[in-house]
């Protein structure tokens, strides 16, 4: 599991592996911990790692989207393919998420990289 | 239920650790692998299994620990039969238990989806309760059997 911010101050979270009752709680701290410590504007949750996922996942996201509008900040479902789609699928998510397809990873990266070659050529200067 | 000819079976015991949630998923996994199943039927069954499972370990043993009975079967025709059992509190209203969205738990982010989880993805479901004795989930699923 991976935690990325943008220059935006946008949230990624790269969930990987097996989402089951057992390790929700652990992923679950670790994702409200990033939000309450950050306030992103958008969270996304990237589901592309993932190769396994029950009801306990739909209830991760269904919490987080609580806490997240509390934030005032929206909630982005990204990469539900196949079975984790449609699991997810049975939980009405889609009328309070957005679900959205893209290597935001990769977008998140090159958005860090930007910002710091610029923070480098301000600290030189 | 019908009655049909078991040409393969299998029964384990485990206690009601969250470990054994992955644990259970595997052995149906694995139980089910001489059928040949089709990649979404494989991942339907063990999304159902982990869900009744899970109700075990979340509902039936809520704040202690005892033991979850699995007994699988592969009947005539290419079908899958689970039974998952456990002799915990038992569920006082399965009507409800069974409503989409209902959980006794929402402060742990339950979606209230397990039933509704186990009724999409198998063919059958029947729960069995007694207040105080004990939950017995039983499933049934038609795999296609693939070309060889």
């Amino acid at each position: 599991m991976k935690i990325l911010f943008d220059n935006k101050n946008r949230c990624l979270v790269c969930l990987s592996g097996e989402i089951d009752h057992h390790n929700a709680s652990a992923i679950r701290m670790k994702i409200d911990v990033a939000i309450d410590s950050h306030c992103p504007g958008e969270v996304y949750i990237d589901f592309s790692g993932v190769s396994f996922m029950d009801s306990s996942g739909i209830g991760l996201v269904m919490g987080r989207y609580r806490i997240l509008r509390e934030y005032g900040a929206s909630l982005f479902v990204a990469n539900c393919k196949g079975s984790i789609r449609k699991v997810m699928q049975l939980s009405g998510m889609n009328r309070l998420a957005k679900f959205v397809d893209g290597d935001f990873e990769n977008e998140f990266l090159n958005s860090r990289k930007g910002e710091t070659v610029n923070e480098q050529v301000a600290n030189v200067k | 239920m019908s009655r049909s000819q078991t040409l393969n079976e299998l029964k384990v015991a485990f206690p009601s650790l969250s470990e054994n949630e992955s644990l259970a998923r595997l052995i149906v996994s694995g139980f089910v692998s001489g059928l040949n199943p089709m990649i979404d039927e494989l991942s339907d069954v063990k999304t159902a299994v982990s869900e009744a499972v899970t109700n075990c370990i979340v509902h039936g043993y809520r704040n202690t620990v005892g033991t979850i009975k699995m007994h699988l079967r592969i009947l005539e025709g290419n079908e899958l039969y689970i039974r998952i059992s456990d002799k915990g509190c038992g569920i006082e209203n399965i009507e409800r238990a069974m409503e989409p969205l209902f959980t006794s738990a929402p402060d742990e982010d339950r979606a209230g989806l397990g039933f509704t989880v186990m009724e999409s993805f198998m063919d059958k479901l029947s729960v069995r309760s007694k207040n105080g004795n004990g939950t017995t989930v039983t499933m049934r699923k038609k795999l296609e059997s693939r070309v060889k």
